[in-house]
């Protein structure tokens, strides 16, 4: 144990935004759970407004993306560039401020969207006082990370920092300019922007949110939190150079994929399509990167539980970030889009990449934090087995639904007319929902075992001490 | 390692200096957007409108007219019939789509029938930008669990509607859809939709005067559930398209 590291870095906020983390996991894969079953089995919406599926479906993603993908974030990044910086945080008030206020903000999703108050903009549903408070939240999470780097005391920015750096940039952009509304009472407005336009600009925002906050963000994760597991030095820096500055300038395009053969025009779709094909490359370049730099190490995935979430992460980062450019391509896309191959396609990336490596991280910081072992090294390896599992069998649901959506809906009989009514394809679909449903519950499992680990790490540093100690250690040192 | 561990000239320079790093971060991650969005609000050819003006009901002259009244015998008195051309919402419509943004149907209903043959038969010509222009915001959504609805309007009765929205299954055994008992005991507030209309006038929604001063007539009596059938009757209904026009290249 490294004497002094209590006194000298803010550990409590890091702490917790961890526990806090891994409490939204388990809240956001319930509600994903719920509504999954409420599509395999209607009954289950109750006939009450706020358990409706189109009321509840806002709050799974706001619950994970928001929830627990933000306090993951908030987590790492506070805790990297405290360490890659050599210094602690520029303000401790001002990362108090954003633990409150982005709990107050999450509290405020779980009452108002089943409530019924929303913008109807994916992944923005949150009505204006909210978005007001998720700004002011925002920029102060931003500004006390980028004094804390402005006064740290290493000559050069490591690699993690630049790319939540670049996600609070993107993220300020997005954020402000799509949830632009015309407040029309307490909880509702309009959004400033019609048709086309707001169409486009929703897109911009819809696939940045996945491109800049849970790639780049989860990135600057990867970056951190790979080599210390391994206990190796990045692969290569040219190449996270090149990756970085790829994925920056490249990802802004991609909103316009959503959008082919709708009413924006052609160009635009094609533009967002071509820049996603180019994507494969800066992409592949960092998943080689993270996982390169295992190489002379390979042995402590056979030991190492925390590792092998890493290194999975990274092999779903590498499969997601293939199938989404295909997915972009015209002739897949005519296919595929409104299908359920976008919502597996999402669940590989959310899933299997974003969760996979904030559990990773998640689980390293739990020792890091409490000076102590995890409770139960079996116990990670049981939840390994469970979000993998539970990942694989979600995703293989809704790649056989998602194409059979698509190929019902456009095939035709000898006659020459479309051979099934939509409802029939809805029938169809119904083995399918239940299956997914099931993967859903098997990864939720393992969210479980994760929150009961952690939970009984922390009793465990309480009862040796092993947190109090390194705070006196560090003091009389 | 053998390989270099460091940059040399301008990387070097923002890996040491975080304010140029948030310089060159902002300028970069800012071209993407500003290509794809700026042209969408000045290029004519993003609405098909500026070719067929006549796709807009009253385009001479926007919020002139009335769309609906009540006059004093309590009739509704509509000077726009289904095809003159895409219009606002009348109060009951938009109380019906601030219901269907509440309820997240658009989270299972698309409103965008693209230009394949195949949904051309199962739902109807293609849509058009200009058939939302008025939409703040859009409803083209991004997934159909149940099918789209863009063309939806006057495909089945109201009594259908009525019957469907409380208990799906009772008339699509097969449907998933949640019910919605209670969008018949709510009823619509007439100050409220005057409220929204204003809003959407400042936002460049055309309504006249006199369609916000009747705001509460038109809406008085009905359920939530009236103004999500007037919404669903509406849609796709506006603009009357020909499938000898090219609309859109």
């Amino acid at each position: 144990m490294e004497a002094g590291l209590e006194q000298k870095y803010n550990f409590d906020v890091v702490r917790w935004f961890t526990i806090m983390a891994v409490v939204y996991l388990v809240v956001g894969a319930s509600v994903g759970v719920y509504i999954a079953s409420e599509l395999a089995w209607p009954v289950l919406n109750l006939d009450s407004p706020y358990l409706s599926f189109g009321r509840l479906r806002p709050l799974h993603t706001n619950a994970v993306i928001f929830a627990f993908g933000g306090c993951t974030l908030m987590a790492a990044a506070f805790y990297t560039v405290q360490r890659t910086c050599g210094v602690r945080l520029w303000s401790d008030k001002m990362a108090w401020f954003v633990f409150w206020g982005w709990n107050a903000i999450i509290l405020s999703a779980v009452i108002t969207l089943p409530l019924g108050f929303t913008q109807s903009k994916e992944y923005a549903e949150l009505e204006w006082p909210i978005d007001l408070a998720i700004a002011v939240v925002w920029l102060a999470f931003t500004f006390n990370f980028i004094m804390t780097i402005a006064k740290r005391k290493t000559s050069h920015i490591y690699v993690s920092n630049w790319f939540f750096l670049g996600m609070m940039v993107m993220i300020t952009y997005l954020h402000v300019v799509n949830s632009l509304a015309i407040p029309v009472g307490l909880f509702k407005s309009y959004s400033i922007f019609s048709g086309v336009q707001d169409a486009m600009i929703q897109w911009w925002w819809g696939h940045n949110a996945v491109g800049f906050y849970l790639t780049a963000g989860f990135l600057g994760i990867m970056y951190y939190f790979v080599p210390k597991q391994a206990n190796r030095p990045v692969y290569s820096y040219r190449l996270s150079v090149i990756h970085f500055w790829a994925l920056m300038f490249g990802y802004v395009w991609l909103g316009a994929h959503h959008l082919q053969y709708t009413a924006l025009p052609d160009w635009t779709g094609s533009l967002g399509a071509a820049v996603s094909i180019a994507m494969i490359i800066p992409s592949w370049g960092g998943a080689v990167n993270g996982m390169m730099t295992l190489s002379g190490a390979w042995d402590k995935l056979r030991t190492d539980y925390v590792l092998r979430f890493l290194v999975i992460a990274l092999a779903f980062y590498a499969m997601s970030t293939f199938e989404g450019p295909v997915m972009a391509l015209k002739t897949v896309n005519a296919l595929s889009h409104y299908t359920d191959w976008t919502i597996g396609h999402v669940h590989s990336g959310a899933l299997g990449w974003v969760a996979g490596v904030s559990i990773g991280a998640l689980y390293h910081l739990m020792t890091r934090l409490f000076h102590t072992e995890i409770w139960s090294e079996k116990l990670v390896n049981v939840h390994f087995w469970a979000a993998t599992i539970g990942t694989v069998v979600y995703i293989v649901a809704m790649w056989v639904s998602g194409i059979m959506q698509g190929l019902m809906w456009r095939a035709y009989d000898e006659y020459g007319t479309l051979a099934y009514t939509f409802v029939e394809s809805v029938d169809a679909m119904h083995p399918y929902y239940a299956m997914r449903a099931t993967g859903g519950a098997i990864f939720l499992l393992g969210a479980v075992i994760m929150l009961f680990n952690v939970l009984m790490t922390v009793g465990k540093a309480a009862s040796q001490g092993s947190l109090a100690k390194a705070r006196t250690v560090a003091a009389t040192a | 390692m053998a390989e270099n561990t460091s940059s040399k000239g301008f990387q070097d320079s923002m890996e040491r200096n975080i304010w140029r790093l948030l310089i060159a971060l902002a300028i970069v991650l800012s071209v993407g957007g500003l290509v794809e969005i700026v042209p969408l609000f000045y290029l004519k050819s993003a609405e098909e409108s500026n070719k067929y003006p006549e796709l807009v009901w009253n385009h001479d002259a926007p919020g002139s007219t009335p769309i609906v009244t009540v006059d004093d015998k309590g009739k509704e008195q509509w000077s726009w019939k289904p095809g003159d051309g895409v219009r606002p919402y009348t109060a009951l419509e938009l109380a019906g789509r601030d219901i269907f943004q509440r309820e997240g149907c658009y989270l299972c209903h698309s409103q965008m029938v693209r230009p394949f043959r195949d949904e051309k038969e199962r739902y109807g010509h293609y849509s058009l930008a200009s058939e939302s222009m008025f939409d703040h915001p859009f409803q083209w959504g991004s997934k159909r669990t149940g099918p789209d609805l863009a063309r939806v309007g006057g495909k089945y009765s109201d009594e259908w509607h009525r019957d469907h929205l409380r208990a799906p299954r009772s008339v699509v055994p097969e449907s998933v859809m949640p019910n919605y008992p209670w969008l018949d005991h709510a009823m619509v507030d007439g100050a409220i939709m005057q409220k929204h209309m204003n809003g959407m006038r400042a936002i460049g929604v055309p309504y006249s005067d006199a369609d916000i001063e009747a705001a509460p007539e038109l809406v008085a009596g009905k359920t939530e559930l009236d103004a999500v059938v007037a919404y669903l009757q509406v849609l796709g209904t506006m603009a009357e398209l020909k499938d000898d026009v090219v609309y859109r290249e």
